[in-house]
């Protein structure tokens, strides 16, 4: 009964939706205040649609309700609670209802927000709201008609299993259960900068620079806040990867990663612009157009992970039905965006402000062209295979030496141009004054790029300049807190907003270049006695023995780092899938982490193979991560003041 | 004007390319034994250790082997269509069961039905890495000469069957 309730609400849902995307705009084109006025009502019942459809899938796994073929292709009656729940979007049917239920989210605390009467911004004309609320309704429209035609994880199974096949061991990790949301809160979240864009550009007076402005004031936040979940759920997604696959690794140039971090790119780039085009009028043109490339990347990317276009360790089953769904949405999605910002976006020639070349908005352009060239290349990496293909040349893989090859060289100009970016005034050629500011960081960062490196195993430059950059980033920005506040000055949480974010990316670059430069990777075999030197410290085997885990069995190691370190990584075996997983057992400390993974007994004298990784700095990565998102935060929650 | 043709062509473009790239399988991978002769090995079978299989024993016949095991999923998938091609009588289907265990192996095939003429068992995954697998189950087409003809990677399904593995095996069994 209740999946059918589920199903019931899903269809209300699809209406409802479809009726805050068709009255809305219709109402403000024909000035019908009547039908402006339903788009919050709507959009309410929408989403109270949505939590119930999604809670009534949640119910049938918690439940163990086996009639359901979803519930019982990615959910057990041994499995603990939390990965039940997790279950719920372990799978694409449940993955999609779960980006619905962020997008009906995002579009009630817009409605909800944009109601309210904020002091410090700029008031929010009625009828522009609804056509922001309008475009999100289509949206949810489109993305429920793809559940409910191709997709419906409601469906029976009858008779009913007597239990399920399990949730993928590998997604039973604390990781899985946040990963995806998190994720998808990013992806989604860009529809609501992608539905400001729309609505001023369906605006009669799109083209008004007081418009402009005003759009990217109220769009930021919102991006802002997009953009720290998707920074959150990557930055889960490699820890994740890098705890519970067994391989040590936190990043593969994967089609599904980058498909993820495409619209980071793309949207970190749209972020500095709106900044620009806020507080000085510039790049209006640029910002409408990043509004929609960010989101558009949103959609591809959820196109390749849910049509199974592209071969990948997310890989999830191919249905050509499914495909095609999608791709005639980002069609229409894409195609009708294009048309519109064609026709009515800002003319450059019209508004066009000279720039000149060391200002604030210099460096931010230079910045926004170098991360969309990055974004272009992680583009081209990742449909170059399915081209090669779909031409008939060949089959193809594109792997890290080519990503590492082209977006390193993008990346590290990008690092060294915040320095002076973050220095530089709005609108002033200062020349001389940057050079003043920069020669003290430059001074203490060159030598300390230079002989860092020697703190690990040996010199090398990419080291070097990986730390150079790293430094560099953290120098400017910290003499930057330290002059502010010695002039007495009280910036707002949007400046300590960028000023941690910044140092989150240089926490990043370092991290990354450490690793990458000075990890070890040792295969070997030890008979439980015997030890092994890794990152300076002895690593003495002291056997393996069976436990027993709530839904598997397990073979656990026993290691003694050092003198008192314990290190217990284990080979678990889940009864309802067969397959053994390892789950890595790892030593952290600030520098360094020691991971040790199990693999295969060998012989009789208990003797093990093992993987035994040091990695250093691993940690600032995800410290980074994390500092990048609080950053966001920060920005996000402090106003701006009118401009 | 020109600058939004541009635009839009690139679009069209791009969106052709994936309603193409829809139709072709991922999973489908080109594998460099295409037309070298089979690795050679020598293994004992699932039935009985005693006795052992090669693929020297069946040079002068077209057969199938089929790189299959009791813990992997996939496997039970495709298993109608297995047994499908057995009843068919077309050529000798020889499973190979990777890195498994003999009860367990033995237990599925019981459960599951035995689509195999022989099964071989590959305990290390020594001839799996010979034969360059890495997934299972995965399918190889060996003709008279001991050269391998084709090769499917991951279930096989009736449309396969019917599509491309049968009018190969008719072909290569003309005399």
């Amino acid at each position: 009964m209740i999946p059918e309730l589920g199903l019931l609400a899903l269809i209300a849902a699809f209406w409802t939706a479809l009726a805050q995307g068709v009255l809305p705009l219709l109402g403000v084109r024909r000035q019908r205040p009547e039908w402006i006025a339903l788009a919050r009502p709507a959009c309410a019942l929408q989403t109270l649609f949505t939590v119930i459809a999604f809670a009534c899938l949640t119910w049938a796994f918690i439940a163990d309700d086996f009639s359901v073929a979803y519930v019982t292709r990615h959910s057990h009656d041994a499995l603990p609670l939390i990965y039940k729940i997790g279950a719920v979007w372990g799978g694409h049917e449940g993955s999609l209802l779960l980006w619905v239920l962020e997008l009906a989210g995002w579009s009630l605390a817009l409605a909800v927000v944009s109601a309210r009467h904020s002091p410090r911004r700029i008031a929010l004309p009625a009828a522009l709201a609804a056509r922001v609320l309008g475009v999100l309704g289509l949206l949810s429209a489109g993305f429920t008609a793809f559940i409910l035609l191709t997709s419906n994880p409601f469906l029976r199974l009858l008779p009913a299993a007597e239990s399920g096949r399990d949730l993928n061991p590998l997604l039973q990790d604390p990781g899985l259960v946040f990963h995806p949301p998190m994720l998808y809160m990013g992806y989604v979240g860009f529809a609501v900068a992608y539905a400001f864009a729309m609505a001023v550009l369906m605006d009669e007076d799109s083209r008004s620079p007081s418009l402009q402005q005003a759009w990217a004031d109220w769009a930021r936040p919102w991006t802002l806040a997009a953009w720290l979940f998707l920074t959150l759920g990557i930055g889960l997604g490699a820890w994740w990867a890098y705890n519970e696959l067994g391989w040590g690794g936190w990043w593969f140039w994967d089609p599904v990663e980058n498909a993820s971090f495409m619209p980071w790119l793309a949207g970190t780039a749209l972020l500095h612009s709106l900044a620009a085009t806020n507080k000085r009028g510039q790049f209006p043109r640029w910002s409408l157009f990043l509004a929609i490339v960010c989101f558009s990347l949103s959609l591809l990317g959820t196109f390749l992970v849910r049509s199974g276009i592209l071969s990948s360790v997310h890989a999830f089953a191919t249905d050509p039905k499914r495909g095609i769904f999608i791709l005639g949405f980002l069609a229409t999605v894409i195609g009708s965006s294009t048309l519109l910002f064609l026709a009515r976006a800002p003319r450059n020639e019209e508004d066009a402000k000279p720039v000149a070349l060391l200002s604030r908005e210099a460096m931010l352009l230079l910045n926004n062209l170098l991360l969309l060239a990055a974004c272009a290349s992680v583009l081209l990496g990742t449909l170059y295979p399915l081209a090669l293909d779909v031409l008939g040349i060949g089959k193809i893989s594109v792997g890290p030496p080519y990503f590492n090859a082209v977006f390193v060289p993008l990346i590290l100009p990008i690092c060294l141009l915040m320095g002076p970016g973050f220095l530089a005034r709005w609108g002033h050629n200062e020349a001389a004054r940057l050079l003043r500011q920069l020669t003290l960081p430059l001074g203490l960062c060159l030598p300390a790029a230079l002989l860092l490196p020697l703190a690990w195993s040996s010199w090398h430059l990419g080291a070097s300049l990986g730390l150079f950059a790293a430094l560099w980033i953290a120098a400017t920005h910290l003499q930057q807190i330290i002059l502010r506040l010695s002039q007495g000055q009280r910036p707002g949480r949007p400046w300590w907003g960028m000023q941690l974010a910044h140092l989150g990316l240089a926490l990043c670059v370092a991290g990354i270049t450490v690793v990458k430069t000075y990890e070890t990777e040792d295969d070997i075999k030890l008979v439980p006695g015997q030890f092994v030197q890794v990152g300076g410290l002895p690593l003495h085997f002291l056997g393996v023995s069976a436990v027993d885990g709530p839904n598997y069995q397990a073979q656990r190691g026993d290691f003694l780092l050092g003198e008192q370190r314990r290190i217990q990584p284990e080979k678990r075996q889940y009864p309802s899938s067969a397959m053994p997983m390892t789950e890595a057992a790892i030593d952290s400390t600030p520098l360094r982490d020691i991971y040790v993974s199990l693999g295969e007994a060998v012989g009789d004298d208990g003797a093990w193979t093992l993987r035994v990784y040091y990695k250093p700095l691993i940690g600032w990565l995800w410290a980074g991560a994390l500092c990048m998102a609080l950053g966001a935060l920060l920005a996000a929650s402090g106003g701006r003041r009118k401009p | 004007m020109k600058q939004r043709l541009i635009v839009v062509a690139l679009l069209l473009g791009l969106f052709a390319m994936l309603a193409l790239g829809l139709r072709k399988d991922p999973h489908e991978i080109p594998s460099p034994f295409i037309g070298k002769t089979a690795p050679d090995f020598r293994r004992p079978l699932l039935t009985d250790p005693q006795r052992s299989f090669s693929p020297a024993d069946l040079k002068g016949q077209v057969w199938l082997l089929n790189v299959w095991a009791s813990w992997c999923s996939a496997c039970r998938e495709e298993h109608p269509a297995l047994l499908e091609l057995s009843r068919r009588r077309v050529l000798p289907v020889v499973g190979l069961d990777y890195k498994d265990e003999t009860a367990a192996a033995k237990e599925w095939l019981q459960q599951q039905g035995n689509p195999y003429g022989t099964v071989v068992v590959d305990p290390d995954g020594k001839v799996g890495i010979d034969w360059g697998v890495y997934g299972v189950p995965e399918t190889f087409l060996i003709d008279r000469q001991g050269i391998v003809r084709y090769k499917h990677t991951g279930p096989l399904t009736a449309d396969v069957l019917e599509t491309r593995l049968l009018p190969l095996i008719a072909e290569l069994n003309k005399p």
